[in-house]
């Protein structure tokens, strides 16, 4: 059954007409490849866009259309960049006409599949998961594109695969690093940090006048630029990893603190009132109402400071360190213009923290799945 | 009336004055080894009152007196020419300027992903995860990369800092106005569907005002981490003003006064950004009819 | 049985219908398979009625109101309101809408809530002021034009919504439960006036409730109907006359309605116990 041709389908087509008046799609030098190896790919990328936009029109079943078209565009996508592999600023026009052919096609993809919506929770999770890593995938396909077919120097911006590369070829370095600032100074420092932020305000808590006193000065100082702090920490507790953790214990405990009291205070008085009748006593009412109560404000300091203690950490690094960690190297290979070096500590940073927010966020979800935020499904 | 407000003011008051104590004691006990090792080598012996007062007085002590900060923080505020180099109100001038710059720039981005979440799903399902996950790159680690790099192609001043604050500032306004474009109930969409409202019309008419506390609220987030942005902008070589700068440049000579003074300035900073914008929000609500509390 | 031929207020002879529904069903997908929400109703609503329905939680009475205002689609079976389909009538604002929450916008002042629906469909400045101080004389609400929502008391606030459906001058007002979160007294008095405005005005009237007294007091008819799946149990015409002080529900004629109304509802619900 022929449906309407969807308006990504249909602006693909003519881009590829168009291409075809911008032959050859990228100069190949030609003492490196045969004329006819390019002309096979050039047909393998034109074909698997074709079958594309036909499953896109003819196919019935929307998830395997969904399918067809993600396995097409991106495996002409693929074929497409080997025409550019070889070196730097070949490609010409109709390279990235082709190439904004595939990203379309994509898109029609990551627009069928968020319409889909699949009845078993493992599906749910497959495509919350692809969806976005689609949309990811094409930042990086973009930027590597444009880095390599314009031949931007590489000090400016490396393209993704030579990141990549670095990243491989430097993993001792990088784990020595990670180890330094992550495993020593960031873990010891935000575990302190997030502890000594809650004991506080259940001491806050326990007295009102020292909530009082406190709650006003820790919101200020939740807004202050704490990050100051950094280089008299590094004057006061030296080079080594303690002075990034002392950092990151000052830049946690405000908004540990902070949620903590505001959560403690979310209870209704009627939700207290039910445990004065069964006489309960404060420690009684703190840990089975109040402090369950709290638990997503809790959560909510713990994720903010898993962001807030990786940024400490390696911002102190600047102002000094031994000759390892993230924050020391960054800061060391920009100044020596080594800037895929540079990607690849941010790559790992991002993976690092990425996974440590997820960690937190999926505690989270099981301890306090009862929260009206988890019940429809959205995080 | 003034009874609530004394109750707050006073815990507050004593708090600080706890805070201030405890300063000069930590100023004693970090100061003293210094101090006894100085006199030592003098071959001056001091009385124990004598001692603490020497503590107070150092010209790089480990951690300045309340007092010296104070003294520092009013010299190079109300007594130097503003155009001086040495002039906190200077640093903290072109600290504020890339502030703003990024603020604003980060609050208009902030906006326009959020509307564009909000009315197509398939940018809500790829762009919002990876929303999240940006803001969990310590992007900081970029700021003196991000200066560098574009000083190499001649962009240099306000611009390559107001970016990193640009993208600290982004993400609270985006996060909150997704929320408040959403926050109108079903029965108020319904009500807009029964009058067959255009998309635009539920936009302007409803979503639109019914988003206006969320962004205030994210506005005061945004802000606070743009100036962070900003700062931490400032601190790659060849910075030569700002806040950012005169914590660097007082770690390089130990001015350990210096660096309190510029984070005193810092944090003032921050408290009147963020006031400021509590006092537009109130306002704007005050206007649109929200109960006074 | 026929009380619309001896009103004579409406003595339009054959009153023209303004809803007709015909084997009209609707069947909610969900989690835990499928919920048969409204099950063959067939319904004909005449210009000028006051049509109640009434039926404990889950009988589909909303959800019909709702398929006639085009917020739901019916997955079986017709319904047109005046001859068109709910979507046609929808796009041409044939009817208003009164929701169980007064659903006022906290940063419009109530003149500004009224003057919303008249905004969107593009009345002129001058027209905006005609209605906006008709509508809200005829809820006597003259003087709060510049109080905001939370000024005013829940029962004001709810007539305020009232004269937001009112101000664009449909035919036809769909008000469910729009009582239903105010104290006795307050309704018992919004009641009255609803009776005083439905006259005054002619329109077309239904009226979701799960009070007895209520739909006994207003309606010219009554629908009763029933949950799993929701259906119409029993059409009751009233015999009560179209002048009706509030003292009325003491009559025997009153309470003779409230009972037929009351056994109606028990037979639907012996059902499923």
């Amino acid at each position: 059954m022929m449906r309407a041709l969807s308006w990504q389908s249909l602006v693909a087509v003519l881009l590829l007409l168009a291409a075809l008046f911008q032959l050859p799609l990228a100069n190949v030098p030609i003492a490196m490849t045969a004329p006819a190896v390019a002309w096979t790919t050039l047909i393998l990328v034109y074909g698997f866009l074709l079958a594309g936009i036909g499953a896109d029109t003819f196919m019935r079943s929307r998830l395997w259309r969904g399918i067809v078209l993600f396995l097409c565009a991106h495996l002409a996508t693929v074929f497409l960049f080997t025409l550019i592999s070889d070196e730097n600023g070949l490609a010409r026009p109709g390279f990235y006409v082709v190439l904004a052919a595939c990203w379309l096609l994509a898109w029609r993809c990551v627009e069928i599949l968020s319409g889909l919506q699949p009845r078993s929770r493992a599906g749910r999770i497959i495509l919350a998961l692809i969806i976005p890593a689609i949309f990811g995938a094409w930042i990086l396909i973009i930027w590597e594109a444009v880095t390599r077919g314009l031949g931007i120097p590489f000090i400016l911006l490396p393209p993704p695969s030579a990141v990549f590369t670095k990243l491989i070829f430097s993993l001792s370095v990088i784990a020595a690093d990670v180890n330094q600032t992550i495993f020593k100074a960031v873990l010891a420092g935000y575990l302190m940090g997030c502890a000594s932020g809650f004991v506080a305000a259940i001491l806050a808590d326990r007295f009102p006048f020292m909530r009082r006193g406190l709650l006003p000065i820790g919101n200020l100082v939740s807004a202050l630029p704490m990050i100051g702090i950094a280089p008299i920490m590094v004057m006061w507790f030296g080079f080594d990893w303690q002075s990034k953790a002392a950092v990151v214990v000052i830049m946690t405990f405000f908004p540990m603190l902070v949620n903590t009291v505001a959560g403690l205070a979310v209870t209704s008085t009627m939700e207290r009132d039910l445990m004065r009748t069964y006489a309960a006593g404060y420690w009684q009412t703190l840990f089975k109402l109040r402090l369950p109560a709290a638990g997503p404000f809790v959560f909510n300091a713990l994720k903010i400071n898993s962001t807030l203690a990786l940024i400490g950490a390696i911002v102190a690094e600047f102002f000094g360190t031994p000759v390892v960690g993230m924050g020391f190297r960054i800061s060391t290979e920009v100044g020596r213009m080594n800037v895929d070096m540079v990607w690849a500590e941010i790559a790992v940073a991002a993976i690092i923290g990425s996974l440590f927010y997820g960690g937190v966020a999926l505690v989270e979800r099981a301890v306090t799945f009862w929260h009206p935020s988890f019940r429809n499904g959205k995080a | 009336m003034s009874e609530a407000r004394g109750n707050r003011i006073i815990p507050v008051l004593v708090m600080l004055i706890a805070i201030v104590a405890i300063w000069y004691a930590g100023t004693y006990f970090m100061n003293a080894p210094f101090q006894r090792d100085l006199d030592r080598r003098a071959g001056v012996t001091r009385s124990s009152g004598d001692l603490f007062i020497a503590t107070m007085t150092q010209p790089k002590p480990t951690l300045p007196a309340p007092h010296q900060v104070a003294t520092n923080f009013f010299e190079n505020t109300f007594l130097r020419k503003i155009t001086s180099n040495r002039s906190l109100i200077y640093h903290a001038g072109v600290t504020l300027s890339s502030t703003l710059l990024g603020f604003v720039i980060g609050t208009v981005l902030g906006i326009l992903i959020a509307v564009g979440i909000v009315h197509f799903t398939s940018l809500d399902r790829s762009l919002m995860p990876w929303i999240i996950a940006s803001q969990t790159i310590p992007i900081l680690a970029l700021a003196p990369m991000i200066i560098v790099v574009l000083a190499a192609v001649n962009l240099t001043g306000l611009l390559p800092k107001a970016l990193i604050s640009t993208y600290l500032s982004f993400f609270p306004v985006a996060v909150g106005m997704v929320k408040g474009l959403r926050s109108p109930e079903i029965i108020n969409l319904d009500l807009m569907h029964t009058y067959h409202a255009s998309k635009a019309q539920t936009f302007w008419k409803l979503r639109l005002p019914a988003s206006v506390p969320f962004l205030f609220a994210s506005m005061k987030v945004a802000i606070a981490a743009s100036l962070v942005g900003a700062i931490v902008g400032e601190l790659p070589t060849g910075a030569v003003a700002g806040i950012g700068s005169k914590l660097l440049a007082g770690s390089y000579y130990s001015q350990t006064i210096d660096m309190f003074a510029a984070l005193v300035a810092g944090s003032l900073v921050a408290v009147l950004l963020v006031t400021a914008v509590d006092v537009v929000g109130a306002i704007v609500q005050r206007r649109m009819g929200a109960r006074p509390s | 049985m026929d009380m619309q031929a001896s009103q004579p207020s409406h003595a339009t002879v054959s009153a023209p219908s303004v809803i007709s529904a015909a084997g009209l069903g609707l069947t909610f997908q969900t989690n835990d398979g499928p919920v048969r929400a409204l099950s063959d109703v067939n319904l004909t609503i005449n210009k000028g009625e006051f049509v109640s329905f009434i039926g404990p939680s889950g009988c589909g009475k909303t959800t019909f109101l709702r398929v006639i205002a085009d917020l739901e689609q019916p997955t079986d079976g017709t319904i047109s309101i005046n001859g068109m389909s709910p979507r046609e009538a929808r796009e041409r604002r044939a009817y208003g809408y009164v929701f169980q929450a007064a659903a006022l916008y906290p940063w419009r002042t109530i003149e500004k809530n009224v003057a919303l629906p008249l905004e969107i469909m593009g009345f002129s400045d001058a027209e905006k002021r005609e209605r906006i101080a008709r509508t809200l004389a005829l809820v006597n609400l003259t003087g709060f034009e510049k109080k905001f929502p939370w000024q005013l008391s829940g029962g004001m606030q709810q007539r305020a919504s009232i004269a937001r459906a009112l101000s664009f001058d449909a035919d036809l007002l769909l008000m469910d439960e729009p009582f239903g979160a105010l104290d006795e007294i307050v309704r018992d008095h919004l009641n009255e006036q609803l009776l005083q405005l439905w006259a005054r005005t002619e329109k077309t009237i239904c009226f979701v409730t799960h009070s007895i007294p209520e739909a006994v007091y207003l309606s010219t008819r009554i629908v009763v109907m029933s949950p799993r799946p929701g259906r119409v149990t029993d059409v009751i015409e009233s015999t009560l006359p179209r002048e009706r002080p509030l003292d009325i529900r003491e009559t025997p004629e009153f309470l003779a309605i409230a009972a037929r109304v009351r056994d109606g509802l028990r037979a639907g619900h012996s059902y499923d116990d």
